[in-house]
């Protein structure tokens, strides 16, 4: 409850600091302390020493992993806030507002974590996407900015539509909108109808392919290029992370209790769109020539090895989404910085950073080593409790390799960045550097090994 | 704790040297450290019995740092040891750009290869797999040929696929182990259906054959050859290549007994395919690096027929062999790079009478090249002896038409000789001076092991001699 209560009333609080200072750094500097605080009244609430109790009639449950995901979740967006204010201070004038659109995503977040009924879902999913259609646009001068924002939002407008209409046909069916509902047991008994009804599972369908949408799998996830490519990269590089993760845990946790209502059509349904997933994103990710858009189709790919986790839905799969949380906005927040401060979003334009600008290039290298899944970094026990995950569940054997596969294919466009900087010659412009800011990445990419070679510091955490 | 230092000494001294100034400090230090890590090696060697370290690791996983030093690890580890300062001391004088993390990732990948020998582990096995092939991929795209990126990275992909097919397998291993534990012992205790056991033996085998390489698979053997700077390329032909048959020994066999007798004579044939394949492609080449990564390609592919013949004679033969190759083929790497070094070419045709301006480097030349034949009193001699013996128990007619091989190694090996270091001299051998000392020094060393094995092998299988008695035993 804390999460909730505490980003909501922070997001106003922000907004509010654009009254009193115009000074982009003190606002920046309050951001940063009002996540902390943030963080810390979460860490109260998940080791049980302080929290807001509220009745909530069973709408909102929360529980020790949905904390400890909103923990992830808010330190991920310190790390992101300490490593690119600076780049959101340049966007514009209206700072404080950024801020408190990110404090209300994170409220979006703290319920996602918590929902206990369609209705809470519902409005997680809202709150964390209307701020999303705004941010995206925020460079309201640039052209590609506003396309963006008004593709994200026409799009994600008719998925909350169909969302909607699932749980609607959800409803009908069983009368209510608690998250037993779409249990199997949850069948009124009077009907007597043998196994799911007919609007169960047209309503179960709907929420999946609205889910699909959000977490940007195949073959739901044409708006993502576009939208990634064109919002401004600091926000991308939220939106790419966070708010992708906070996504991935809404639609595990709807569907670990649900999906055998659909029996095992459940899981060729699921092969399906992973094979989709992997494919539409890594194969197109080959082709790119604007890093930044690779990126934005290597998360379609990432998505389609997190989605193992809705596969297997058993402890490892568990574990597994938050380790490959953890790994994957590491990654992606510290590379996306990297890249904010080179001028040329090509491949080219990182041509020989690695002699002009060795720290970046370095932290980079790290950044893209653990996207790839390289043992030694974070990503590779990602990867790794994925696959893990469904040999443990039985899986078919044939749907790892096909992963594993296109994991190889992964490394030939991650690879290519590595190529450019460290085995081509160039002069690549880059904006200022401080140190502060390289020490930040050095820690971020000390903290992906760290990850890599004791994966077990960020699982004992959830265990305590 | 020898075990661990093994690994360890390189992996920090790798480490150190990157943050050293560039110039010769960084060369000085990395020789330093890897005739320290050799010294621990022929401790190791000269400790009786196995060798071992365990600490906990990743408790949660199943899996723990457990090293483990039997007699073949404990001759691989020495060969890696004995191989690093000879490449060392090879390029002494060599000038690379940014030296420092030159030799800062080459002590890396050598403990990686360490690990790859000692991790009793199957997680840790992995990770040092891994650990070993990124440095040397930093190693071949910095200071590589011209063509080394696109290379470098079809290498790379390669070996990639194969560790990913391999995580596979261990995954399911893992789960299949009745304590969910990654040690090398519950992976041994695992009991499969056949159709299970076949598929792990592909998934696992596919990785080490790629490692090997084994034909079909061998495709990106030469150019990588060829483009890595040279002493990269002694560390992957002397040494990298002996992981995938190290790896098929502690892992594939005694895991899939069943499997891997039912597809012995597949890969024994696939073997022999590529021993003559690559001989006949071997006679064709001009380029000298192009030869010796051929000619390494038909030497594997006897090594890899050996394994499989489920008989302790062959496997004594791979052991020796394994050793026997890795020295020579660096002997024979020391002499490409030399020519390479001095006359800027390294096709035959323009070379020539070498033997009339530098007498020393010919004879040694003749030594590396008749080791390379297999000629008796030479360290393969012996090796190839016992594995033909080996094969000809086997099958009788694969045995004739794998020996086709040696004649045909003869042919190119001495034809490389022939037109390097006899013949007239012309504009380019005009210029050849004799060997400098440090190389001469790095030559002569392998000559002696060459020499002394060729004689008296009979240390190196009393080492060894524990793991394959192992292996059958366990059968």
């Amino acid at each position: 409850m804390n999460a909730i209560i505490f980003s909501a009333i922070l997001g106003v609080v922000m907004m509010f600091t654009g009254i009193f200072t115009n000074k982009k750094s003190v606002i920046t500097l309050t951001a940063i302390v009002a996540l902390v605080i943030l963080l810390t009244v979460n860490l109260l609430n998940s080791y049980g020493l302080f929290s807001i109790q509220i009745d909530t009639k069973d709408l909102l449950h929360f529980n020790k992993m949905g904390m400890f995901f909103n923990t992830l979740v808010i330190g991920a967006t310190l790390v992101f806030v300490l490593l690119s204010g600076t780049e959101i201070e340049k966007l514009g004038d209206k700072t404080a507002d950024y801020y408190a659109l990110i404090f209300f995503v994170l409220c979006g977040t703290a319920i996602l974590t918590s929902y206990n009924g369609m209705l809470m879902l519902f409005l997680g999913i809202e709150i964390l996407s209307i701020p999303l259609y705004i941010l995206t646009g925020s460079d309201k001068h640039n052209l590609k900015s506003n396309e963006a924002s008004l593709k994200y939002f026409l799009m994600g407008a008719f998925t909350t539509g169909i969302m909607l209409m699932g749980i609607a046909l959800l409803y009908g069916a069983t009368g209510s909108f608690g998250m037993g509902s779409v249990g199997a047991g949850a069948l009124p008994p009077s009907s007597g109808v043998q196994g799911p009804a007919f609007l169960q599972v047209a309503g179960l369908l709907l929420l999946f392919a609205a889910m699909c949408f959000k977490v940007s799998a195949a073959p739901f996830h044409f708006w993502t290029p576009d939208v990634y490519d064109g919002a401004p990269s600091v926000f991308t590089s939220f939106m790419a992370t966070i708010v992708k993760a906070a996504g991935f845990f809404a639609f595990i946790k709807l569907f670990a209790s649900n999906a055998n209502l659909l029996g095992p059509t459940w899981n060729i349904l699921l092969s399906f769109v992973i094979v989709a997933t992997l494919l539409a994103g890594n194969i197109t990710a080959v082709f790119q020539r604007s890093i930044k858009r690779m990126l934005a189709y290597s998360s379609i790919a990432q998505a389609g090895f997190m989605l193992f986790a809705l596969y297997s839905n058993n402890d490892l799969a568990a574990e597994g989404i938050l380790l490959y949380t953890v790994a994957y906005c590491l990654a992606t927040i510290g590379f996306f910085a990297i890249l904010m401060k080179v001028k040329d979003y090509t491949f080219d334009g990182f041509n020989g950073l690695a002699s002009t600008q060795p720290v970046l290039a370095f932290v980079a290298t790290i950044c893209l080593l653990s996207l790839a899944g390289i043992p030694l970094t974070a990503g590779f026990f990602a990867k790794y409790y994925m696959l893990a995950s469904v040999v443990k569940a039985g899986g078919p054997i044939w749907i790892v390799i096909v992963a594993v596969l296109f994991a190889a294919v992964s490394v030939y466009y991650y690879f290519k960045v590595i190529q450019s900087m460290y085995f081509k010659e160039g002069q690549p412009e880059t904006s200022q550097i401080t140190p502060q800011f390289k020490l930040g990445l050095l820690m971020v990419a000390a903290a992906i090994i760290l990850v890599g070679v004791l994966p077990s510091i960020v699982l004992n955490w959830f265990y305590f | 704790m020898i075990t661990l230092l093994l690994i360890l000494i390189p992996f920090v001294a790798g480490l150190i040297a990157f943050a050293l100034k560039q110039g010769s400090s960084a060369k000085t230090f990395a020789l330093l450290a890897s005739i320290a890590t050799l010294a621990i090696a022929l401790a190791a060697v000269f400790t009786p019995g196995t060798l071992g370290y365990d600490t906990a690791w990743l408790n949660s996983l199943g899996s723990r740092f457990t090293l483990k030093a039997d007699g073949m690890a404990k001759m691989l580890s020495l060969l890696t040891a004995i191989a690093f300062p000879l490449i060392f001391t090879a390029v002494f004088h060599n000038e690379y750009k940014k030296s420092a993390s030159f030799y800062g990732l080459m002590l890396l990948s050598q403990a990686g290869l360490m690990g790859v020998f000692l991790a009793s582990d199957a997680l840790l096995f992995y990770f040092f797999w891994e650990l070993a092939l990124i440095p040397v991929y930093f190693l071949c795209s910095i200071w590589g040929g011209e063509k080394r990126i696109a290379v470098t990275f079809k290498f790379f992909v390669y070996t990639f696929i194969g560790s990913l097919l391999m995580l596979i397998g261990l995954l399911f291993m893992y789960f299949n182990t009745a304590d969910q534990s990654f040690s090398i012992e519950s992976f041994y205790a695992v009991k499969l259906t056949a159709s299970q056991e076949t598929l792990m033996f592909w998934l696992f085998f596919i990785a080490f054959a790629i490692k090997m390489p084994i034909f079909p698979f061998h495709t990106w053997q030469p150019d990588a050859y060829e483009q890595s700077p040279t002493a990269t390329t002694m560390v992957m032909s002397g040494i990298m290549v002996k992981m995938g048959v190290f790896a098929v020994i502690r892992w594939i066999l005694p895991m899939f007994p069943n499997a891997a007798a039912q597809s012995a004579n597949l890969v024994i044939i696939l073997s022999i395919i590529g021993m003559i394949y690559a001989s006949l492609i071997a006679i064709r080449q001009d380029d000298i690096k192009r030869m010796i990564a051929y000619s390494s390609i038909a030497h594997i592919g006897l090594i890899c027929a050996g394994m499989f013949t489920n008989n302790s004679t062959a496997m004594d033969g791979v052991m020796i062999q394994m050793f026997s190759h890795g020295v020579n083929v660096i002997g024979l790497w020391i002499i490409a790079d030399l020519i390479e070094k001095q006359l800027g070419t390294r096709s035959m045709n323009q070379l020539g009478g070498l033997a009339q301006k530098a007498p020393g480097m010919a004879i040694l030349l003749v030594v590396m090249a008749l080791a390379n034949v297999a000629l008796p009193l030479t360290n393969s001699f012996i090796g190839e002896f016992l594995l033909f013996n080996g094969l000809f128990q086997y099958n009788m007619i694969m045995a004739a038409v794998a020996g086709i091989s040696i004649i045909l190694a003869a042919v190119y090996t001495l034809n490389m000789v022939q037109k390097v270091i006899y013949g007239n001299l012309n504009a380019t051998t005009e210029q050849a001076t004799e060997i400098p000392f440090n190389i001469k020094l790095a030559l002569i060393i392998i000559t002696l092991l060459i020499i002394v094995f060729g004689v008296f092998p009979q240390p190196l299988l009393d080492l060894t001699g524990d793991s394959v008695s192992a292996l059958f035993v366990k059968k």
